[in-house]
């Protein structure tokens, strides 16, 4: 080392100089943080988070149990039970054949989308919803009350980005 | 004789005020570093830091505080008790008793009574500081020993050892400064850098001895047991080092004592290097004396923040290094500082 180098203060002011750069950038313009459960960065239009089972626009449950995602997931999370439409349940389900338990196991889905690519009834759909923590093992062992939308105007999910790159992708 | 009786009793209330504010302050002053130095990090590593407690989190020491005050107190088994009680108590009280011989302001006059805003001149003020410097280490030692731990004792044992090395560099950068003002005093110190050379450039003693200040400057640094000397603590090796077995309040001491004594090293860097009260343009009296006061504590502001700023930006030395640079960098150049600084004086 000659001895500029030896004595260190060179390379010193210079890392003090590194580091008042970024403390001003942080003080007088922005953090490259978020606060975060009070601010949120923008996902992305095609983030695969939570799934969402849709309704149609009167309410009904697309999906009819055909079991072609769960066919196609290569993690094997999807599980579900068909059942056949009573009479009076038309304005619960569009098809005659529905789906009585679906269960996606959170802990084992690797978010890869196969399952929406699969669906002939653009019934499953994934979410820019984050799956959130839990202690327990169990309570991710997702069912239709957390899976399929609600009814009211004001609780369905808007998939229509994902839907557009799903059919983009088909 | 009434008015005589008067006139002291004035004296000591004025006195008494004085150590009350200037220990408020010292601690109000410690407790906010601890904040300012998480914001200060997390600003040099693009975060926000602490903004929960209260707008932009200032009400975080608190927090802090209540925190430390209702953790398990625990002292562990086959540690010495008394000592171990004693150590944080030496410390923070070592740590609190530089602030007396400060100048904070320069002496108001009015009503027949001198406003000293120093609560002592007493007049080898700078060997008192040093003194009770060195004594700080008594307070890390016999927390670490008691503590029957270690990797205490390892953070004890390099405490002192690097304390008495820099203490070393520190006397001898100082003794050139001594022989330019020529008194002790840190009030005279403090008044021999008032004025300006050529109208502009302020005396202060930064000015002519700009070596003796940097030396000054890292044996503070060392001193205070701040990166990249934390040495003694370091979280990496040793687990915390001397306050690995501490809990609760005890920690807090520990931690606190550490602050304040940032805060003293940087107010005496500003009273012996830069100038203390002083500062071009501000006539030290009435109402240019309170401008002098906020003069000193922005000054020791800057140097806090200088500490913090050097923390999160340079990594710790290896042991060896430091104890190289102790005694084979510092210590020759300090002795080089003070030759120089004799021949100069004899010269001119």
């Amino acid at each position: 080392m000659t001895f500029w180098e030896r004595i260190y203060l060179p390379a010193i002011l210079g890392g003090l100089w590194t580091t008042l750069k970024h403390f001003l950038k942080t003080l007088f313009g922005k953090a490259s943080t978020v606060r975060y459960p009070d601010e949120k960065r923008e996902f992305a239009p095609v983030y695969r988070g939570w799934h969402v089972l849709k309704r149609d626009d009167q309410g009904r449950e697309n999906c009819t149990a055909c079991g072609l995602c769960a066919v196609a997931c290569p993690a094997e999370a999807i599980t579900m039970e068909a059942a056949e439409r009573q009479k009076g349940e038309e304005n619960l389900y569009r098809e005659e054949k529905y789906a009585a338990v679906y269960e996606i196991n959170m802990l084992r889905c690797i978010f890869c989308g196969l399952c929406e690519e699969a669906c002939p009834k653009e019934a499953i759909f994934l979410t820019d919803r984050l799956v959130p923590s839990d202690y327990v093992r169990q309570n991710f062992i997702f069912g239709k009350e957390l899976l399929v939308e609600g009814v009211e105007p004001e609780k369905r999910i808007d998939v229509s980005k994902r839907q557009k790159h799903v059919t983009e992708a088909r | 004789m009434i008015a005589t009786l008067l006139f002291i009793t004035a004296a000591v209330l004025q006195k008494m005020a004085l150590i009350l504010i200037v220990f408020a302050i010292t601690l109000g002053i410690a407790a906010y570093s601890t904040y300012g130095e998480r914001k200060v990090a997390a600003f040099i590593q693009d975060r926000l830091g602490p903004d929960r407690a209260g707008p932009f989190g200032i009400l975080q020491p608190l927090a802090d505080g209540v925190k430390m005050f209702t953790k398990e107190d625990f002292i562990p088994e086959g540690s010495n008790r008394l000592l171990f009680i004693l150590g944080p108590g030496v410390f923070i009280f070592v740590a609190l008793m530089t602030s007396a011989v400060i100048p904070w302001g320069t002496v108001f006059t009015g009503f027949g009574l001198n406003l000293d805003l120093q609560v002592t001149d007493v007049n080898i003020g700078i060997l008192y500081v040093m003194g009770f410097v060195s004594l700080g280490v008594y307070g890390i030692m016999i927390g670490g020993w008691a503590s029957n731990n270690k990797y205490s004792l390892f953070g004890a044992i390099r405490a002192s050892s690097q304390m008495i090395s820099y203490e070393l560099a520190m006397g001898l950068s100082l003794i050139a400064v001594i022989m330019l003002t020529g008194t002790l005093s840190l009030r005279g110190i403090a008044d021999g850098q008032a004025g300006t050379w050529l109208g502009f450039i302020p005396q202060w003693n930064v000015i002519a001895q700009p070596l003796g200040f940097f030396i000054f400057f890292i044996c503070a640094l060392a001193e205070t047991n701040r990166a990249p000397f934390d040495l003694p603590e370091c979280e990496t090796e040793l687990v915390g080092g001397y306050h690995t077995e501490y809990s609760a309040m005890k920690l807090g001491f520990f931690l606190f004592a550490e602050y304040i004594n940032m805060f003293i090293s940087s107010a005496v860097i500003a009273t012996v290097y830069f100038g203390a009260y002083h500062f071009p343009g501000i006539n030290p009296d009435w109402m240019w004396g309170l401008m002098g006061t906020i003069v000193i504590f922005a000054k020791t502001f800057f140097f806090i923040f200088v500490f913090m700023w050097i923390r999160w930006t340079l990594p710790r030395f290896r042991y060896d290094q430091l104890m190289h640079l102790g005694w084979k960098v510092l210590i020759p150049l300090a002795i080089l500082n003070m030759l120089l600084t004799g021949g100069a004086s004899l010269l001119f």
